[in-house]
């Protein structure tokens, strides 16, 4: 059995037919060709699937393909302007935050989360956002590094836009 | 592909979902989050043959203030009631206790109906429908029942639902205005599974002893514990730190933790103690204001 569903994917509508058991992380990996979805364990512990399901973070490997139909789903794919960085990108990239970058497109989204219900957080509140995101680099502490500084990047844009 | 096939139902309505589940007499099984039902797929631990999603069914997603108690629509997302200032008000364990539930990505996805069905003894909800005395709301074929949650925890991932039936709601009953909550959980990482989990509400005097405790532990029995002994022996004394320590062995003395990988017994009761110490120290301290330090 095959069921069909239209979903939004950084913005561009698809359909496509998939089987119930198909996970959202295979369709957008396999039949969307975005392999910054990454998939690590498969059942939800270490965070790499992460993508943007209209408007907060989701698991992936633990979403059916069909529980996204009519959703609008964001994946690391979307997050850059063209060729422009988002301030994001930019930090771990400047921090090393990247190491070999197997999580990173589930760090970044769930980062992008973490600092839009908090714009200034703590060390320990940031420790705390990346806990369901697993680094088998063990590369934490650069990539604290960069969530601080994308973090006061982002509230300078924003304040520049309030002022400006 | 890691789970079996399966077919897929997305229900129109609640009455929909009743007659599917009672099509497939016991091989069918409700979809609310996923989040622990996926991972269950994925590991061939659950091999349904129907998968009835309740996702559509917007009016199983609510939060309402009902006399004395909240009623929470069994489609509601752990990260909404979390946040709801309503709850914040009424229910304050609970946004305290929700915040220990996976990570925010898990919260966003996961549903308080869901919690409650799975029943995880280490989950947080569970223990704190138990600590609270709150009910579930279920709808099968023979209508809608309500079942008190000291009889509705049965076992590990076991309820008193029946096949046909489909959770839709948990009422919780309004907490006193100056009641003080602590949640306390040993984990290894902050969102995994708890090895231990204590929670506490507790209402003083106004000479600052304890009218009344409620405590409850998961991660200490095949179902969420509700220390009656603690409590009674808590009540009308003053929190002095003797009786708060004779109350976290009242409350140790209440578990039956078994051995597993994480954790022998003795460890996890051991635990059980501290924590209940700590969550009784933070809720009766002379500052504590509902309090919902982690």
């Amino acid at each position: 059995m095959s069921t069909e569903i239209t979903v939004r994917v950084n913005g561009v509508p698809r359909t496509a037919h998939v089987e119930p058991r198909r996970t959202l992380s295979d369709f957008l990996r396999k039949d969307c060709a975005l392999a910054g979805v990454r998939v690590g364990c498969e059942h939800g512990v270490c965070g790499a699937c992460t993508v943007v399901l209209d408007g907060r973070t989701a698991r992936s490997c633990c979403t059916l393909a069909v529980q996204a139909d009519g959703t609008d789903i964001g994946t690391v794919e979307g997050l850059a302007d063209g060729t422009r960085l988002h301030p994001l990108q930019e930090a771990f990239w400047k921090h090393h935050g990247l190491q070999c970058g197997f999580c990173t497109p589930g760090i970044l989204l769930t980062v992008q989360e973490l600092l839009a219900d908090n714009p200034d957080p703590s060390d320990e509140e940031i420790r705390e956002g990346l806990s369901g995101n697993i680094c088998r680099c063990t590369g934490y502490q650069f990539i604290v590094d960069a969530v601080r500084e994308a973090a006061a990047v982002l509230r300078a844009e924003t304040n520049g836009h309030a002022t400006g | 592909m890691k789970p079996t096939a399966f077919d897929y139902v997305r229900a129109t309505s609640l009455d929909h979902a009743v007659a599917v589940l009672a099509e497939h007499d016991g091989d069918a099984k409700v979809l609310a989050g996923g989040q622990s039902l996926v991972p269950l797929l994925a590991m061939r631990l659950a091999q349904p043959t129907v998968l009835v999603d309740l996702a559509g069914l917007d009016e199983l997603s609510y939060l309402r203030a009902d006399g004395a108690h909240l009623e929470i629509g069994a489609m509601t997302r752990a990260r909404t009631v979390e946040t709801a200032d309503l709850v914040a008000g009424r229910v304050p364990l609970l946004p305290a206790a929700l915040r220990h539930v996976g990570h925010v990505t898990i919260r966003n996805r996961g549903t308080i109906g869901g919690s409650a069905a799975h029943a995880d003894p280490a989950a947080e909800l569970p223990a704190v429908l138990r600590a609270l005395d709150g009910e579930l709301v279920a709808t099968g074929p023979g209508g809608r029942r309500t079942i008190a949650a000291a009889d509705f925890f049965r076992g590990f991932l076991d309820t008193a639902l029946e096949p046909g039936e489909v959770l839709t709601a948990v009422r919780l009953p309004a907490q006193p205005a100056g009641v003080r909550v602590a949640v306390q959980e040993f984990a290894r990482r902050h969102g995994d599974f708890a090895i231990v989990a204590v929670f506490a509400a507790v209402e003083l005097d106004d000479s600052a002893r304890i009218r009344s405790a409620r405590i409850a532990v998961a991660g200490a029995d095949q179902v969420p514990v509700r220390a009656a002994a603690a409590e009674e022996l808590l009540a009308g004394r003053p929190p002095t730190p003797d009786l708060l320590v004779a109350a976290a062995d009242a409350v140790a003395a209440a578990t039956r933790p078994t051995d597993d990988i994480h954790a022998p017994a003795d460890y996890r009761r051991r635990i059980a103690a501290v924590l209940t110490r700590r969550c009784l120290e933070q809720a009766t301290a002379a500052r504590a204001e509902r309090s919902t330090a982690a």
